[in-house]
């Protein structure tokens, strides 16, 4: 008889275990599967700094949770439905997590006395009955994984490895999705090497099996596809969509790609995406340092390539005498702040938006640099290829400022036509011969009326032999300068020129109520908590309530101003100390609240409307 | 008139900006070899790029009618890096001095040598730092006694010669402020190697550090203490050619060859074509060595596949395997799903 198949409308789960367990494959593959299925899908990775921490370890657990859907939702929930802990590490980190009466799923095997004690559990948490708010299924998954494979060829160490499959299988049967998805993976993934193709596919049949045999899992559930407005869609990370933002704005723009970095968490994949793209004229070059990464990005603009360099919070500190070159030569440039937890190393593998006023003013005098920032994983393809046309079109440097929250979680996106992208225009100057050069002397600082942006002159073009540098220049000539009024005339045009942005960027879109009594007012990737916050207030009532995140850090929408005006009270939940709320309040001389968080942890979405509840 | 080159001179290469160096600098002389040798290189004056860091010497782009980037402190080979490899037809120049590329721009000098672009880099070494007003420089000789070193420098100068050789360069010279003759061949043949060619000229500083290399760049004196490189020529020197090197176990030794004791077969011969990098690191170390003369030429001059080259290569070999990227193809790889 078939099991009965409960409906539901959305679900959580956890999949915890050793960093060398598997556990973000398979969350991967979970998430894949449930995006292709129609389901909205968010997903938050949570894993050590270390490679592989000792065994059982409480420093080692690995963990990936994913909230999936037959609503739209912008987080990867906050407390989970099922916990699936691979040890008692993961159980003892990741508990807490769990909703009462959540689902619990157990590797029994590895609860023997060693591993509980590296846990720092005194007795089985299994047996001591500190566990009966849950629904606890323990399952032999070691045993259960040999059983299935004994047959094979592998060895017993290779056979333990495909225990996250038999899970991951556990898992496919109690939200009825198929197995073919991740079987095409395996294949795909395990080509050369069609003995583990065979032993990952029969652990993934075996996990499912089991579900469907044993009496321990009664029922299953199902989460119906979300509306989606047409469009064909793919399940994406945010840095992945920050790669195919860099590679389309090179394809739109006609410009080759020059992307210069140094490896760093959690910007790295930014390069191993692009370095894949040498087919699309992509130059991806591994430097020396984090400042030889951002010197070639330079060189490359200087030469009329698009320049890109990326890091993370203690590469662009040392990143920031050679930005400060770029504003000051005015050579267009984007560099990627995926911003994780600092001071100094700080927690590499966590999340944080402690940069902001890093990237505002850490730099020696008077450098205006515009900021834009992603608010969730697939606007990263979209707010990278904005800091492209900027930095195009004024002939700046543009910061693009992710956040490991943003970089790491997936969801659906809808595929964007080429047609639906913003055009990006080098404008080159035009050399002897060519149309608009009648032979005068090149002016490399003559500014154009409107943006007062200066020309991009290309080497080897003739006519236009300059030369430029990190001193003051001479308003039109370049000539280097040290005459006071000049100085102090390049600053207010450099300055200017920042500002003349906010003419170019979009209104503030105000969700909720357009004017009242709270706002909030967020950045980054704390977009997914607040709209989902503010979006159960209302559905609760509350109708003077409203959520604005904003996109350009610097300049602020045009607009900004008015609209923050328009409500009584401004919150501005953040995860740093409040550093959009500093700039909000000097700016607007508005008495801005913040909420604010540093745990390098996401906002839960209980925290900000727990919050709002408290104000309004 | 398409097609025919223009014919160039040094007042081409002039740019209409004031030379603001120290009367009687040695930079002078290494601007104006650069500028009367440009026009022999046969390449449009637009195709040119001078790139520098800071210091007396990172100036010199100013002064030159190509295109130019002053950069900062230590890092100019890292944009020159990126100039070459977005546009390789340009013939790229890195002007720095000692401070600029073996202090603080230390790391990206050796990663340049290494990573072998087509690139020149003009090191003026007067060891000494100027434009700061005098103080000792990573070439300075122990013991130095300046403004930051009253008591005399602590810290072993390094021997960028031989730094460049341990990097892997595949060209490397030294010549001199004061012999221009020599200065231009050795530009020239720089600019004709294709890979990184490193040269070191000493520069003299007359304000803070004057007659330092005076041994080596004098009328007087310079016979004794230098020995010219020829390729296949061996190592003799001295005013009447009389003294010449030859190695004496692992030791460079100077000989008498006039006495009888020792002839011309005895001698080193000059291999600047060596793969192997041992004897022309025998040779960068005289330098170092009391009471040898100082070797001035080209040290080593192979050829090796160049960086750009190599990348160019790579997207050539990616365009044939998977064809030319199509971007509306790569937005919809993998698992995609349409709602209609």
């Amino acid at each position: 008889m078939r099991k009965p198949i409960e409906q539901i409308e959305a679900a959580t789960i956890l999949f915890a275990g050793d960093s060398g367990d598997g556990s973000q494959t398979i969350g991967a593959q979970m998430t894949e599967t449930t995006a292709l299925v129609g389901n909205d899908v968010a997903t938050l990775p949570d894993y050590p700094a270390e490679i592989r921490a000792p065994a059982g370890s409480l420093a080692g657990v690995s963990g990936f949770q994913l909230h999936f859907s037959s609503e739209q939702i912008h987080t990867p929930g906050d407390l989970c439905d099922v916990l699936v802990a691979m040890n008692p590490a993961a159980l003892k980190v990741h508990l807490q997590k769990l909703k009462p009466g959540g689902i619990l799923i157990i590797n029994s095997d590895n609860f023997a006395r060693r591993n509980l004690r590296l846990a720092g559990y005194e007795q089985d948490p299994l047996t001591d009955g500190s566990l009966t708010k849950y629904q606890v299924f323990p399952v032999d998954l070691t045993r259960l994984t040999r059983k299935a494979l004994e047959h094979t060829e592998l060895t017993i160490r290779e056979i333990d490895r495909c225990k996250n499959f038999f899970a991951l299988g556990m898992i496919l049967w109690l939200y009825n999705r198929p197995m073919d998805y991740t079987m095409k993976w395996i294949k795909t993934k395990f080509a050369t090497k069609p003995q583990y193709v065979e032993s990952n596919i029969l652990a993934l049949r075996a996990g499912n099996i089991y579900c469907e045999a044993t009496e321990q899992f009664a029922t299953s559930y199902n989460v119906k596809p979300a509306e989606f407005s047409p469009g064909t869609y793919r399940n994406i990370e945010g840095n992945m969509a920050t790669v195919l933002g860099l590679v389309a704005a090179s394809h739109q723009s006609g410009l080759p790609l020059v992307y210069g970095s140094y490896p760093i968490t959690p910007a790295s994949d930014i390069l191993h995406g692009l370095a894949q793209y040498r087919n699309f004229g992509v130059v991806t070059m591994q430097m020396e340092d984090e400042i030889a990464a951002v010197g070639v990005a330079i060189g490359a603009a200087f030469s009329g390539a698009l320049g890109v360099t990326g890091s993370s919070g203690p590469g662009l500190a040392l990143k920031s005498e050679a930005i400060n070159l770029a504003m000051i030569a005015e050579l267009p440039l984007v560099i990627c702040n995926i911003q994780r937890a600092g001071p100094s190393t700080g927690m590499p593998t966590k999340t944080e938006q402690s940069d902001l006023l890093q990237m505002l003013y850490g730099r020696n005098g008077e450098s205006p640099i515009p900021i834009v920032a992603p608010t969730r994983p697939y606007d990263c393809f979209d707010t990278v290829y904005e800091a492209c046309r900027i930095a195009v079109k004024y002939r700046t440097p543009v910061i693009f400022l992710s956040d490991l929250y943003v970089a790491m979680g997936a969801e659906p996106w809808k595929i964007p036509r080429l047609s639906e992208l913003p055009t990006i225009e080098p404008d080159f100057a035009k050399g002897f011969s060519q149309n608009g050069n009648d032979g005068d002397a090149f002016e490399p600082y003559l500014r154009d009326a409107e943006t007062l942006a200066r020309p991009w002159a290309k080497p080897g073009t003739s006519g236009l032999e300059h030369r430029i540098g990190g001193l003051e220049k001479s308003d039109v000539t370049g000539n280097v300068s040290y005459d006071a009024e000049n100085h102090e005339k390049m600053v207010h045009l450099r300055a200017e020129k920042v500002a003349r942005i906010a003419q170019d960027i979009p209104p503030t879109e105000v969700f909720g109520a357009e004017s009242g009594e709270l706002l909030l007012l967020g950045w980054g990737g704390t977009y997914g908590p607040i709209r989902t916050a503010v979006e159960n207030c209302i559905a609760d009532g509350a109708s003077d309530v409203a959520h604005v995140h904003i996109r350009h850090l610097n300049p602020f929408p045009r607009d900004l101003g008015e609209v923050l005006a328009r409500f009584k009270r401004v919150l501005v939940p953040e995860l740093n100390s409040g550093q959009l709320r500093q700039l909000i309040r000097s700016t607007y001389l508005i008495d801005a609240i913040g909420l604010n968080k540093v745990q390098g942890q996401p906002f839960h979405v209980f925290e900000v409307e727990a919050k709002i509840n408290e104000l309004l | 008139m398409p097609g025919a080159a223009p014919t160039l001179t040094r007042k081409d290469f002039e740019s209409d900006q004031d030379v603001r160096w120290c009367p009687g600098c040695g930079d002078y002389s290494i601007l104006a070899q650069t500028q009367r040798i440009m026009p022999e290189l046969g390449i449009p004056r637009e195709n040119i790029v001078f790139i520098s860091g800071i210091g007396c010497s990172s100036r010199f782009p100013y002064y030159m009618n190509t295109f130019g980037f002053h950069t900062i402190h230590g890092r100019a080979p890292t944009i020159a890096s990126g100039v070459k490899i977005a546009n390789p037809d340009l013939s790229v120049w890195v002007v720095t001095g000692d401070g600029d590329a073996l202090s603080i721009g230390g790391n990206h000098f050796i990663h340049l040598m290494r990573r072998n672009f087509n690139i020149n880099m003009l090191l003026f070494n007067n060891r000494i730092y100027g434009l700061t007003k005098g103080q000792y420089s990573p070439t300075s000789e122990q013991g130095k006694r300046t403004r930051s070193t009253p008591l005399g420098s602590l810290d072993t100068p390094f021997n960028p010669i031989s730094l460049a050789l341990a990097s892997g360069a595949t060209f490397v010279a030294r010549s001199l402020d004061r012999d221009p003759n020599h200065l231009r061949t050795v530009i020239k043949q720089a600019f004709e190697h294709k890979g990184t060619s490193f040269i070191e000229i000493y520069q003299n500083c007359n304000v803070f550090n004057d007659k330092t290399f005076f041994a080596y760049t004098e009328k007087e004196t310079k016979a004794e203490n230098t020995v010219f490189l020829a390729h296949g020529e061996p190592l003799l020197f001295g005013r009447e050619l009389d003294k010449g090197i030859r190695l004496n176990g692992f030791q460079p030794e100077v000989v008498d060859t006039t006495n009888g004791d020792y002839t011309r077969a005895d001698l080193i011969v000059h291999d600047r074509y060596a793969e192997n990098t041992t004897a022309a690191n025998f040779l960068a170390r005289m330098s170092d060595t009391p009471g040898m003369p100082h070797p001035v030429g080209i040290f080593r001059s192979v050829t090796h596949p160049c960086y750009e080259d190599l990348m160019t290569h790579q997207v050539a070999f990616a365009k044939e395997r998977m064809g030319e990227g199509n971007l509306e193809a790569l937005l919809n790889a993998g698992e995609t799903w349409t709602v209609t």
